[in-house]
C-alpha cells in the first residue's frame, strides 16, 4: 500500500531504533511479535516511544501495537534489570519444591516476582513450563534455560555477577 | 577415532551438558587420545543427564548423570573404551526403560546428530516423504485416515478428517501451521522433536502441505524455547539447501516453504485460533468457531493445524504404511503416545508406548515411583488443565475414551507426579489462579470467574463459610464449564473438582485442627 508522508513522520522520522528492525521484517503487520521481540533485544524493553513508529511503519494504529505490546507476558514497556531471572512456576516445578524455591528466591534478592533488585542487577519473574519438567525444578537465566536448580545455584550466579 | 556423543537436548544443556563435552575434549588433548564429540539428541531419560555414551565394538556404552567434575574420573576408568565406572550403564540398547519402549515417532531420540541430513537419511529419514511425492494429495489423506492418528495436541480430532477438510476446500493459497506452543505443564514431547529430530518435523509437515495443496507453513514456537527455535531454523535452512523443502522438492513439480515464528509467553496461543491469531502479529484471541481453522484458517485460508507430535507421526505412517501404525493402541486410541513423565518422579523423562499402558505401569515400572521416595499422593494428567488422580486411578489405561469416562484426559500425554507432601487445595487455587493469567479476556467466567474462584478457594481453606463456599465453588466451575469459548475456561474446573472430589481433606484443614483441640 502507497503510504503518504504525514506529520507522524515529521515527528519521528527514521530516528526510532524500531523503524530499521521493522524495515528488516519488511514492514509486514504479521512480523509483529518478533519485531517486538527484536526491538526488545536490542534496546532491552520496548519503549513507548517506538510504539507509533513501529505502528506507522506496518500501517496499524498505535492501538493496534500497544495491545499487542501489552497482550505478551514477554514484553516489557518499561525498563527492567540488566538480567532476568525467570523461576518456573508451573506444576511440575511446584512437585519438586518450587514454591520453596521461589520464596528462597524473593527473599534472597529481597524481592517479589515481576519486580526489580534495588541494583538494576536483576528482573525476577515467573514462568509456567520450561520444558523442564522431568529434571525439576527449572529456570531460564537471561537466555538460558537451566534445570535441577536450587538456592544455592541462584546465589552463586547472583554473587558471581556482584563479584 | 573413538566415537563420543553428549547429548545438545537442553534438558542435557540445562544441567550442564556443554560443560561435560568441553571437559571431555580438553581431557582428550591432554591424554593425547584422539576423539570425536558428536553432539547427538537425548535419549529422554532425564535422570541420567548428562548422559554420555561410548561407541564399542559391542554398540554403545552408556555413563550418567555426568557432571564436568566427573570427567577426569572417566578418562581414568577408560570410559573411551567402554571402561568400568560407578555410573557406568552398560549397553544402551539393553537398558529396560529403553528396551520396553515402542519409539516409532522418537526411533531416532539419542542415536543421531540432530542437524546431520546424513544422519536423518541413512536412519529412514524422508521415506515417507519419497513416498508422498509421487501420491495424490487424496492418497495421503487416505493413509493418514486410515492409520487412525488423532492430533495429539490435547483434542484427539482424527488428523486425516481435518487434512480432507483443507484438501476438498478450493483456494489460491492454503497453510500448515505447526502448533509447538507446548504450554502444558510436564510436557516436552514436542521440544524433544524440535531439538532432537527436527528434519521429522519438517518431513511430517511438507506431507501435510503435499496432502492438502498448502505451499506455505508456519511452526509457531514458544519464545520459552530458545533451543528449539534455533535448532529448527538451522534445519530449515539446511533441508532448503538441499532441495528437501522450497520450490521443486528434489526435482518434482512440489514446493514447499517453511517459517519459524516465536510465541511471547501467552499459553492462550496454544489454542488454536489464538494461535492464528497471533501468526497475524495479534493479540492472541480467541476466535469463535464456525468457521473451522481448516476452511477459514491463516490469513482467512484453508488452514491445517497440527499438534507436533502429530506432524512427527506422519512420516513413519506413510513409510511403514497406515496398519503399521494401526496395529499399536486400543480401542480408537490408535498407535503410540510419548509420554512425559514429570514433577516428583525417580526417573522422569519420555516413555513412548502403545496406547492401553496403565498410569501406574508408567509410573513404577519405568518412572521407579517417586523422587523423593515418599508415597505417591497424585498425578496429574493432561496439562494444567488436567484432572488430578489420586492412587486409586493409576490402573486406568491411557486411552482417550477411558480418560473421557472418567473425568479426566490423556490430553498432550504429561504426567506430573506429587507425593504426599501436596496440598492439593494450593494445586487447585493455582489452577485457579493461572486460568485468570492466562486467560485471553473474552469470556466473563473465564476472566473473572477464575479470579473469583481463587478467592472462594482461600475462603474455604480459612474455614468461612466452608460448606457454602464448596458449593459455590461447585456452582462457578459449572458456569465457567457452560460459558466459556475455548477449554481455558472450559476446562480449568477439571484440575479444581477433581482435586476437590479426590482430596476432600486438604479443603477440610482448619476444621481438622479445631476437632483437635
Ligand atoms: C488453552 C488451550 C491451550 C492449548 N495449547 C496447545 C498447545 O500448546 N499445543 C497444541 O498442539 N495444542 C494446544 N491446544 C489444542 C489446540 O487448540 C488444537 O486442538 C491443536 O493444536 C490441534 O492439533 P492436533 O489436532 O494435532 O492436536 C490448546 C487448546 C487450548 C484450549
Ligand atoms: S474461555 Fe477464557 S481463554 Fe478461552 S476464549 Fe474465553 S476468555 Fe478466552
Ligand atoms: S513445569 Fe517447570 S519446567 Fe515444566
Amino acid at each position: 500500500m502507497a503510504k503518504k508522508t504525514t506529520l507522524i513522520d515529521l515527528q519521528f522520522g527514521k530516528s526510532d531504533p524500531a523503524t530499521p528492525i521493522c524495515a528488516k521484517h519488511d514492514n509486514k503487520p504479521d512480523a509483529l511479535l518478533e519485531i517486538l521481540h527484536d526491538v526488545q533485544h536490542e534496546l532491552g524493553h520496548v519503549p513507548e516511544t517506538s510504539l507509533p513508529a513501529i505502528a506507522h511503519a506496518l500501517n496499524l494504529s498505535r492501538a493496534e501495537v500497544y495491545g499487542v505490546a501489552t497482550f505478551y507476558h514477554d514484553f516489557h514497556l518499561k525498563p527492567t534489570g540488566k538480567h532476568h531471572l525467570k523461576l518456573c512456576s508451573a506444576e511440575a516445578c511446584q512437585s519438586m519444591g518450587g514454591r520453596d524455591l521461589v520464596a528462597a528466591v524473593e527473599k534472597f534478592l529481597n524481592v517479589k516476582m515481576g519486580q526489580t533488585t534495588s541494583d538494576g542487577l536483576i528482573t525476577l519473574e515467573a514462568t509456567y513450563c520450561l520444558g523442564l519438567c522431568a529434571s525439576a525444578p527449572s529456570m531460564m537465566f537471561d537466555n538460558k534455560p537451566m534445570a535441577r536448580v536450587n538456592a544455592d545455584t541462584v546465589k552463586s550466579i547472583v554473587e558471581g555477577l556482584r563479584a | 577415532m573413538i566415537k563420543i556423543y553428549v547429548p545438545r537436548d537442553s534438558s542435557a544443556k540445562a544441567v550442564g551438558a556443554d560443560e561435560v563435552a568441553k571437559a571431555i575434549a580438553v581431557e582428550a588433548v591432554t591424554q593425547n587420545i584422539s576423539i570425536q564429540i558428536i553432539r547427538n539428541s537425548s535419549r529422554g531419560m532425564a535422570w541420567l543427564e548428562t548422559f554420555v555414551e561410548v561407541e564399542t565394538s559391542k554398540g554403545r556404552v552408556g555413563y550418567g548423570p555426568i557432571e564436568a567434575g566427573d570427567v577426569k574420573r572417566l578418562f581414568a576408568a577408560k570410559f573411551y573404551e567402554g571402561g568400568k565406572h560407578q555410573l557406568a550403564h552398560g549397553l544402551v540398547d539393553e537398558l529396560p526403560y529403553l528396551k520396553n519402549q515402542e519409539r516409532l515417532t522418537f526411533a531416532r531420540a539419542g542415536i543421531t546428530d540432530p542437524v546431520s541430513l546424513g544422519d536423518y537419511i541413512s536412519h529412514g529419514g524422508f521415506e515417507g516423504l519419497k513416498k508422498a511425492l509421487v501420491m495424490t494429495g487424496a492418497a495421503i489423506v487416505a493413509e493418514v485416515t486410515e492409520s487412525g492418528l488423532r492430533g495429539r495436541g490435547g483434542a484427539a480430532f482424527p488428523t486425516g478428517i481435518k487434512w480432507k477438510t483443507v484438501h476438498d476446500t478450493k483456494a489460491d493459497q492454503k497453510y500448515v501451521c505447526c502448533n509447538a506452543d507446548e504450554g502444558d505443564s510436564g510436557t516436552f514431547a514436542d521440544r524433544m522433536v524440535m531439538e532432537g529430530d527436527p528434519f521429522m518435523l519438517i518431513e511430517g509437515m511438507t506431507i501435510a502441505g503435499l496432502a492438502s495443496g498448502a505451499t506455505k507453513g508456519f511452526i509457531y514456537i514458544r519464545s520459552e524455547y530458545p533451543d528449539a527455535i534455533a535448532t529448527m531454523k538451522e534445519a530449515i535452512g539446511i533441508a532448503t539447501a538441499e532441495k528437501w523443502l522450497g520450490n521443486n522438492i528434489q526435482s518434482t513439480d512440489h514446493s514447499f516453504t517453511l517459517e519459524v515464528r516465536r510465541g511471547a509467553g501467552a499459553y492462550i496461543c496454544g489454542e488454536e485460533t489464538a494461535m492464528l491469531e497471533s501468526l497475524e502479529g495479534k493479540r492472541g484471541m480467541v476466535r469463535a468457531k464456525p468457521p473451522i481453522p481448516a476452511l477459514v484458517g491463516l490469513f482467512g485460508e484453508p488452514t491445517i493445524i497440527n499438534n507436533v507430535l502429530s506432524f512427527a507421526a506422519v512420516p513413519f505412517i506413510l513409510a511403514k504404511g497406515s496398519t503399521a501404525y494401526k496395529n499399536y493402541g486400543m480401542g480408537r486410541s490408535r498407535g503410540t503416545l510419548p509420554f512425559q513423565l514429570a514433577g516428583n518422579i525417580k526417573q522422569g523423562g519420555l516413555v513412548e508406548k502403545a496406547f492401553g499402558i496403565t498410569l501406574r505401569t508408567l509410573i513404577n515400572d519405568f518412572g521407579g515411583g517417586t523422587f523423593t521416595g515418599r508415597k505417591l499422593r497424585a498425578v496429574q494428567v493432561g496439562g494444567p488443565l488436567g484432572s488430578y488422580l489420586p492412587e486409586s486411578q493409576l490402573d486406568l489405561p491411557m486411552d482417550y475414551e477411558t480418560f473421557a469416562a472418567n473425568a479426566a484426559m490423556v490430553g498432550h500425554g504429561g504426567l506430573v507426579v506429587f507425593d504426599d507432601s501436596v496440598d492439593m487445595a494450593a494445586q487447585a487455587r493455582f489452577a485457579m489462579e493461572f486460568c485468570a493469567i492466562e486467560s485471553c479476556g473474552k469470556c466473563t467466567p473465564c476472566r473473572i470467574g477464575s479470579t473469583r474462584g481463587a478467592e472462594t478457594i482461600d475462603k474455604i481453606v480459612a474455614g468461612i463459610d466452608r460448606d457454602a463456599n464448596l458449593i459455590l465453588l461447585e456452582d462457578l466451575c459449572q458456569t465457567m464449564t457452560d460459558g466459556s469459548l475455548c477449554a481455558m475456561g472450559g476446562l480449568t474446573p477439571m484440575p479444581v473438582m477433581s482435586a476437590v472430589k479426590h482430596f476432600p481433606e486438604d479443603f477440610d484443614k482448619p476444621a481438622r485442627l479445631q476437632a483437635a483441640e
